[in-house]
């Protein structure tokens, strides 16, 4: 399998791993996939006041290209709204990072990441927003 | 010392040619050389090449204790299991159409199979046992009246474990059934004794035993004698069996390889078993690393192993300076994980997470200690990336967690 020099860059030095506190309600988590097919990938986001990304951090269990795709996504979320993050499409990932097409399925992987995290994240806020009118 | 890298550790792949093979083999190409045709009865150039061919036959044949009349050259294991398995399943159907092997059988097996049944031929596929070998109740179950071939593996390719092959060839023989065996992965790593072992064919391949690519052979049975039909016609040679102009300079690299393996067998896999347990004691310090497949009944040469929390592929991409395979070489394009590995009942994670990692005439312990480093190194940096170390780490059992599929 021939990688291309940004799948090798993310790969050898990839951005932002690591964890946020799962339970912290501006923290949005998303883990996506499964192991028997050989990627999961859990990304994380910290939202300010403003609806703005303003840290990701990602693990991931998969290909060089799942992990390239996931560091990739945290360095792109960061600083974006969260409307903005949801707009980012599995093609823009896989153009970047020139994903052969045996590999697409990776970007897809990420874009469902940044997704669900999004709506965990939502999904916290609703809940502890009605805890605050309460 | 300086080490060469990367460092060759996919034996099982294939070999170099040792350069006394080459010696030999390159001796039958050129206007000096034995560049004759060995059918060509009329002038000695045909009659030069054909004494070498029956040389190289004799030492094929002195491997495995057979008669060199019982050694049929093909361009490798793949025809010849070919030939085995639809030459036997034709030639016997009159007597049943039936076969059974294993589901840990390389392709060349498997898909040999396949095509017999799309013939109309009916194959059962047995279940090996956890470690990797196949259960002779079982197989004693599966054989049916209209069986007519047996294909079992001496060596398997991905994970090394070593059949009975002896045990197996009395039950066939005592119920009148073909067993063939495929040992592309033995000959040269195993003692074969087919004066003893009641195998009515057996396939052998050069290139895993220092010898060229292309060239190969199948052991046919004479006493009792087994009948094929010829999958491959022409003028005739090799009584019948597989026509086409003999490759001299590839069957004497294939003798020559084969004398090589008989004389310094047992000297070789002692310094071979050496460098295993020096590699697997280095790996199998670090957490979570499994042994897939039997640790007694495996050849030397393999060491297949699972770093759980870690994907092939990307410790692969790790691995840069060593070669090794992540699953068997022929499916590596794929991504789905070994099959092998997944017919021992390996959970797919970690059969996701194999590498073969086969070990040979020309490796050294210095390399042996630059893998177990550069493994280590790769797996604790990987495993920090791993969402499912840090699960693990954090007590989940991964068997609860309910995954979002995709």
């Amino acid at each position: 399998m021939a990688y291309s020099d940004k799948v090798i860059d993310h790969y050898e030095n990839p951005r932002n791993v690591g964890s946020l506190d799962k339970s912290d309600a501006s923290v949005g988590t998303g883990m996506v996939g499964a192991p028997a097919c050989g990627d999961v990938m859990k990304l994380q986001i910290k939202v300010n006041e403003s609806g703005v990304i303003e840290d990701a951090k990602f693990k991931t269990y998969g290909c060089g290209s799942a992990i390239a795709s996931s560091s990739l996504l945290t360095e792109w979320v960061k600083g974006k709204t969260l409307d903005e993050a949801a707009q980012i499409k599995n093609t823009q990932i896989a153009e970047e990072l020139e994903l052969p097409p045996v590999k697409i399925h990776c970007s897809v992987l990420a874009e469902d990441a940044i997704k669900a995290a999004i709506n965990d994240f939502k999904s916290k806020k609703g809940t502890s927003g009605l805890q605050q009118t309460a | 010392m300086s080490i060469k890298l990367p460092i060759y550790l996919d034996y099982s792949a294939t070999t170099p040619v040792d350069p006394r093979v080459a010696e030999k083999l390159c001796a039958c190409l050129t206007p000096d050389g034995l560049f004759g045709n060995p059918a060509s009865r009329s002038h000695p150039f045909g009659w030069e090449a054909e004494a070498a061919v029956e040389e190289a036959r004799g030492h094929v044949a002195a491997l495995v204790n057979a008669d060199p009349k019982e050694i049929v050259w093909t361009s490798g294991a793949t025809e010849s299991n070919n030939l085995a398995i639809k030459g036997a399943a034709h030639f016997y159907q009159k007597k049943g159409k039936h076969l059974v092997t294993c589901k840990t059988e390389h392709k060349a097996v498997l898909d040999t199979c396949r095509q017999l049944e799309r013939e109309g031929f009916e194959v059962t596929y047995l279940d090996p046992q956890d470690n990797g070998l196949v259960d002779l109740e079982a197989l004693k179950a599966a054989l049916r009246d209209d069986t007519t071939v047996v294909s079992i593996m001496h060596v398997n390719n991905e994970i090394g474990v070593i059949q009975d092959i002896a045990a197996i060839g009395e039950i066939c023989r005592e119920r009148g059934i073909v067993f063939h065996v495929d040992a592309a992965q033995s000959a040269g790593k195993v003692p074969i004794d087919l004066g003893a072992m009641k195998v009515d064919l057996m396939s052998f391949s050069a290139h895993k035993i220092y010898g060229p690519k292309g060239i190969g052979a199948l052991y046919v049975r004479r006493k009792p004698r087994v009948r094929l039909e010829a999958q491959q016609h022409g003028g005739g040679h090799e009584r019948g069996m597989r026509s086409g102009t003999l490759p001299t300079h590839q069957i004497v690299g294939m003798g020559e390889a084969f004398r090589i393996a008989k004389a310094e067998m047992a000297s070789e896999n002692e310094r071979i078993r050496m460098l295993r347990d020096r590699l697997w004691a280095g790996l199998s310090d670090m957490e979570e690393v499994y042994l897939n497949g039997d640790l007694e009944q495996r050849v030397v040469h393999n060491l297949n192993v699972s770093f759980n929390f870690v994907e092939g592929e990307s410790l692969i991409m790790s691995l840069r300076d060593i070669a090794v395979s992540s699953g068997s070489a022929c499916t590596s394009a794929s991504l789905e994980p070994s099959y092998v590995l997944r017919a021992l009942g390996r959970d797919d994670e970690l059969a996701h997470s194999s590498i073969r990692f086969s070990i040979g005439r020309f490796t050294t312990a210095e390399e042996i200690d630059y893998t177990i480093e550069l493994v280590k190194k790769a797996v604790t940096k990987l495993r920090e990336l791993s969402p499912l170390w840090e699960m693990h780490q954090d007590g989940i059992d991964l068997k609860t967690v309910q995954w979002v599929a995709h």
